[in-house]
């Protein structure tokens, strides 16, 4: 730690900035990758199957197949690209930009640990230091931004599959969008701010003495709202009815296919991974250690990295265990259950805190 | 550095890696072009009409919905923040405007907009 300390002293606060850029860009893209065999391994163990396990590096490094996604990724990058002729060329290249950007972009405000003084300067562990005045209003605004990425691709492709995908998909998704941002309107008034290093400060100590102090305990019902929402919002099953393979071949990237297809792919996993850090930080305390009233900075580090890959894993979990819902229910589930349980929540809580509680 | 610097440049970088990427792609990927590739995909049989018709209505009345519900919620967030200080007087301004958003709720339960068959 020491060294990496005075190392810091002599850089300027760009070198800090570019560094954590590129810890956050190449984290969540290396995690997102990863995600991919780790889904097929899960969907493999929760099935009673076996799973890629073959894959290898140099023929001889296999570690149960850890190597898979390297090499999907090499395939990607030799398979002959179709743009279909009746697709609308232009807007069919710029889908899996509007995709991937937004799903890049919305892990920078998460702060992935705690912020530490080194030589009288404080060094915080997120791309956006705190109070840059968006705080979660950001990857809020930004996660809505992931409809575009469905839509163009969608009705780009000008294909009856890919229509009715991206239609029913965007649909779902602000419709859930609504339930979420109630749910997250509660948490900003617990804190008092936007701020996730708030959200995050105003989460430490302990419930009771036995539970740590965390919203989830403060409050269950906006986080039932918020986890549901989440997989409306990342387009995973139960709620993938942007996809839905076994219905409509393969939604709305039907046409897509070579190294288009592989971002539209990865930057679905890239979501899930901000799905995952937002849960682990709005309701679960972010680097937070339970129990440990000021945890060191690497302590803080692998405190948020299990909690997200907690979370990510439950993703992957959820997916192969429930079927997909029907249209309606979904819709109803959305509409009449998601937003009358968020405002219950927000109400329950703003008079909790009108008591003075 | 307090500003969304780092913004800017996360932007540059997510931009230009899928820029980098598909033009790495375009050298090494084969191109053997065929009418048949190139056709839209239809279950195998030759696709029929235009893939962009009619849709339900439903759909737009969803966004409509949306853009009503997500304008409320934006003017909830700065109340929120301030509910600590407002307390008793807080409580009443979200029951007011609360009151408002359900009887549009409401409204357009009792029309069936949130209906699907």
């Amino acid at each position: 730690m020491d060294k990496l300390a005075s190392l810091l002293h002599t850089s300027p606060a760009i070198a800090w900035m570019v560094a954590k850029l590129v810890i956050v860009f190449a984290g969540v893209f290396s995690l997102a990758a990863v995600w991919t065999w780790v889904e097929r391994r899960g969907s493999a163990m929760i099935q009673d199957r076996i799973g890629p396990n073959r894959a290898a590096l140099f023929g001889k490094i296999k570690i149960i197949g850890l190597a898979q996604p390297l090499a999907d990724g090499i395939k990607f990058f030799f398979k002959e690209d179709l743009v279909p002729h009746d697709a609308n060329k232009g807007l069919f290249w710029l889908a899996p930009f509007l995709a991937l950007v937004p799903a890049l972009m919305g892990f920078a405000v998460i702060p992935f640990g705690r912020s530490f003084v080194s030589g009288g300067q404080e060094y915080h562990l997120a791309l956006l230091d705190p109070g840059n005045g968006m705080g979660l209003l950001y990857p809020l605004a930004i996660g809505g931004m992931a409809v575009y990425g469905v839509l163009v691709a969608a009705w780009s492709s000008n294909n009856k599959w890919s229509i009715l995908g991206g239609m029913r998909s965007s649909a779902a998704m602000v419709s859930y969008e609504i339930g979420m941002s109630l749910a997250v309107v509660a948490l900003f008034m617990r804190a008092g701010g936007y701020d996730p290093s708030e959200i995050i400060t105003a989460q430490g100590g302990t419930l009771w003495k036995v539970l740590p102090n965390w919203n989830i305990f403060h409050q269950p019902l906006g986080f039932i709202v918020f986890f549901t929402c989440m997989f409306a919002e990342t387009n995973r099953l139960p709620f993938d009815f942007a996809e839905g393979e076994s219905e409509i071949v393969a939604g709305f990237n039907t046409e897509y296919g070579s190294m288009k297809f592989s971002l539209l792919a990865l930057s679905e996993y890239c979501h899930l991974m901000t799905a995952s850090a937002l849960m682990a930080t709005l309701y679960f305390g972010g680097w937070q250690v339970p129990f440990v009233q000021d945890p060191s900075v690497m302590l803080s580090v692998l405190s948020f990295l299990v909690k997200m890959l907690f979370f990510a894993w439950v993703f992957v979990w959820i997916r192969w265990t429930l079927p997909r819902f029907r249209y309606d229910q979904l819709m109803h589930l959305g509409w009449k259950a998601m937003l009358p349980m968020s405002m219950v929540n927000l109400v329950f809580h703003a008079w909790r805190m009108s008591q003075g509680h | 550095m307090r500003g969304y610097a780092s913004i800017l440049l996360l932007i540059l970088v997510a931009v230009a890696l899928p820029i980098i990427i598909l033009n790495l792609s375009r050298l090494l990927r084969p191109s053997w072009p065929s009418a048949a590739k190139y056709a839209t995909y239809e279950c195998g049989i030759v696709t029929t009409n235009e893939a962009r018709e009619k849709f339900s209505v439903r759909y737009y009345l969803v966004a409509v919905m949306f853009l009503v519900f997500d304008v409320e919620t934006v003017f909830l967030m700065p109340w929120a923040i301030q509910m600590k200080e407002l307390a008793v007087f807080g409580f009443i301004e979200l029951g007011l405007f609360l009151f408002l958003l359900l009887f549009g709720y409401g409204y357009i339960w009792s029309k069936g907009a949130l209906t699907w068959e």
